[in-house]
């Protein structure tokens, strides 16, 4: 289907329809339960969960093919943030000005930033891509905030105001971001019995373009363009010896990637309409490599499983509070009550990113291929108990 | 002149807090040829060391003071320091006074076992891994961290004044018949970093220990043949390096109250640093934090930022790129070391 082998259709499949019932599947638990607090199936984290998936997609693009570890992607983010509320300023609240601006601008900047960037590989090229984001960071959180020229609000942040022209916004459309009239909070809350779904207009707007990019990823990596960029990972040398001209193919793709990942901001803007730029700063560059590398630099479903579970569990893990852990232990004794909760604190609520750092760390060390490798081993080690047994079983036969 | 005076002088105090770090960062690329994400946590760890024995130095008993009455007449508590009770009042208050300067005897032992521990513990099993992994496993530590520190000290900056007598202003133009007036502390500061650069280098050119570690830097293997556990003497060159972040951190500590990012903040410009002056050149890191230092002093003056807004914030990224694209090898760089 859509020129791709069965197995790769099978994947988009399942993840097409993943996305589709994520309202279900994120909220197991019924509404007035304690568990409820678990449950992920609420608009604003499921947007966050497909848009972050495309920004993990972009940059697996980049790292996973060709091994160019870019440390400075948020930039693209942050850059497509701002030109999307710049569409809203400037056209109206209709998203889809602002979606195609962001790819483009991110897109214009990739090819900038790459075109410099490239020219060095390893370590510098990590080093280089940070140096652009710190400047861009440092250029929208104060140069380009002076009331002279103000491009992006500073640390306020950019917002659409009152007397912003907004030329195509009429009357009767939303005053929020929508999609020709629809809005993008419109939530459609349905009841099932102790359940609760919400179906969220910005949420399958997001789910839909994720899917449309996962699957051009997926043709990006079956493609010759793809296998040139493996090639670029494996070894570039011997592939310049052979007189390949690498660099417009590693420009090419991390123009790819940035362009995705200013889509994500654009999306970012679209679910909400305010961009600062904290969203450009090197952790938030950090952070969209840790997805990538806890669900598997190079597969295809490794960075949506990442950047899935690190979202989630920044949700999670951020609203267990110590009464809750209290809870959780009331059947042991009060002082081993006590305890536990004492062990456990500093890794939940604001101590989230302690426990997300020993959790990188550990992956890094142990996983390098992420999520994905560990299931992969789980299944080879199933696989492997499997085929022991009945060569045991085929070896005592002959004995007999 | 003397505002040109003034501002070689403001970039000099930076230049050192970035010169020390670029030279630990060197030194253990050098030896071990690791990039150390961490680096910077290690200059935030010695900084905490500081702010640690000012509080260990200060930790005091209340006694009731019956000469004395607060305003409803009651007898008044007073506290006082153990240190002021063991030693008199005199000496104890001299010796919390000094706490921040005190704090280097201490934070020597404590960052070089940082750094042992790191070293055995975590990065040995990373030699033969690529950089990316390297990064990002340093990365992750550093995370940890510095979460760690934020748990026990909490988010907000610690102020940790200097000691009274360095704590105030000088005319240093004065020798030269000019009115510079400067903070002491910011120029014990450089000072500092001079020796402890001066230190370093004397240590590796003068010793048999720090040719051996030169000679390992040139070429490993051969030295490892030759019988000598060059291992065993990176791993010290990792603790010293770590020493130095952290001595850089102590010190910083009255020209910038400590905060658990202040090491991130710090590292990305390090990085830049140690890129501009040459991956794995000593002297290349030393003299592109002060030159990078001096360049964003001068670039601060309001005639700079008046011309051309906010080109202090971005002026050291400018050059470092530059810099790379023109001299890739960086300002001293080595031949051979990081090409591909």
């Amino acid at each position: 289907m859509f020129g791709l082998d069965k197995r790769d259709t099978g994947v988009l499949i399942i993840v097409a329809l993943l996305a589709l019932f994520a309202p279900i599947i994120l909220n197991p638990f019924p509404t007035d339960s304690a568990m409820a607090q678990f449950n992920a199936g609420y608009p604003d984290l499921m947007q966050k969960f497909v848009i972050f998936g495309i920004f993990a997609i972009g940059f697996n693009i980049l790292f996973g093919l060709t091994g160019y570890l870019s440390f400075g992607h948020a930039a693209f983010l942050g850059i497509g943030s701002y030109s999307c509320v710049w569409m809203f300023k400037l056209l109206g609240y209709n998203v889809i000005p602002g979606i195609f601006l962001s790819i483009l601008i991110s897109g214009l900047f990739a090819l900038l930033i790459g075109f410099v960037s490239l020219r060095r590989s390893g370590i510098y090229f990590s080093i280089l891509t940070l140096a652009f984001a710190q400047m861009c960071f440092a250029l929208a959180y104060s140069v380009l905030s002076n009331p002279r020229f103000n491009l992006t609000n500073g640390e306020t942040g950019l917002q659409v105001y009152a007397n912003d022209p907004q030329w195509f916004h009429r009357d009767g459309l939303p005053d929020l971001p929508h999609l020709f009239g629809l809005s993008m909070r419109a939530t459609q809350k349905i009841q099932v019995g102790a359940w609760e779904f919400q179906f969220n207009a910005g949420y399958y707007l997001c789910a839909l373009i994720m899917l449309v990019c996962f699957y051009l990823a997926i043709r990006i990596f079956r493609s010759p363009f793809g296998m040139m960029l493996r090639a670029v990972k494996s070894n570039q040398q011997r592939m310049n010896y052979t007189g390949l001209n690498s660099r417009p193919y590693t420009l090419a793709a991390f123009v790819i990637s940035g362009m995705y990942a200013g889509l994500a901001g654009g999306l970012l803007s679209a679910v909400d309409p305010l961009a600062g730029a904290e969203r450009m700063q090197w952790t938030a560059s950090g952070e969209v490599v840790l997805m990538t590398i806890l669900g598997g630099a190079g597969t295809l479903i490794g960075p949506v499983l990442g950047a899935g579970f690190i979202k989630y569990f920044e949700n999670i893990f951020s609203k267990i509070n110590d009464n809750v852990l209290h809870s959780w232990f009331a059947f042991l004794p009060d002082g081993m009550e006590d305890f536990m909760v004492f062990i456990i604190h500093p890794f939940i609520g604001k101590g989230w990113h302690l426990t997300l750092g020993i959790l990188f760390m550990l992956v890094v060390i142990y996983l390098p291929g992420g999520l994905v490798e560990g299931g992969q081993r789980i299944q080879g080690w199933f696989r492997k108990r499997g085929t022991k047994t009945e060569a045991k079983a085929g070896k005592t036969e002959p004995a007999e | 002149m003397d505002a040109l005076l003034l501002q070689i002088l403001n970039g000099l105090d930076k230049g050192s807090a970035y010169a020390l770090i670029a030279l630990g960062l060197t030194l253990i690329f050098g030896t071990l040829g690791v990039v150390n994400f961490a680096h910077g946590a290690l200059f935030m760890i010695g900084a905490f060391v500081a702010v640690t024995l000012q509080r260990v130095l200060s930790l005091s008993f209340e006694t009731i003071d019956p000469t004395q009455k607060d305003f409803l007449g009651n007898p008044l508590k007073v506290k006082t320091p153990y240190v002021e009770s063991w030693f008199g009042p005199e000496t104890g208050g001299l010796i919390i006074d000094w706490a921040v300067p005190l704090a280097i005897l201490f934070a020597i032992p404590i960052m070089i076992a940082v750094g042992f521990i790191m070293e055995r513990g975590l990065i040995k099993y990373f030699y033969k891994r690529p950089h990316a992994d390297q990064i990002l496993v340093t990365f992750g530590l550093a995370i940890v961290l510095q979460e760690v520190v934020k748990y026990f000290y909490g988010a907000n900056p610690i102020q940790t004044p200097a000691p009274d007598a360095l704590n105030g202003v000088a005319n240093v133009g004065a020798a030269f018949g000019m009115d510079i007036v400067y903070p002491v502390w910011r120029i014990v500061y450089f000072f500092f970093s001079v020796i402890i650069i001066a230190a370093i280098f004397s240590f590796l050119r003068f010793t048999t220990f720090g040719m051996v570690v030169r000679a390992g830097m040139a070429d490993r293997e051969t030295v490892g043949l030759l019988g000598i556990n060059i291992d065993r003497r990176f791993t010290i060159m990792f603790g010293v390096a770590s020493a130095v972040a952290g001595l850089a951190g102590v010190m910083y500590t009255p020209i910038n109250p400590p905060n658990y990012h202040m090491g991130m903040d710090f590292l990305v410009l390090s990085f830049v640093v140690v890129v501009v002056g040459g991956m794995g050149s000593l002297p290349g890191a030393v003299l592109a934090g002060f030159l990078l230092g001096i360049l964003e002093s001068f670039a601060s003056t309001t005639w700079a930022t008046t011309t051309l807004p906010g080109i202090n914030q971005i002026i050291i990224y400018l050059v470092a790129i530059a810099v790379l694209l023109t001299r890739p090898r960086g300002l001293m760089g080595l031949k051979g070391v990081m090409e591909d």
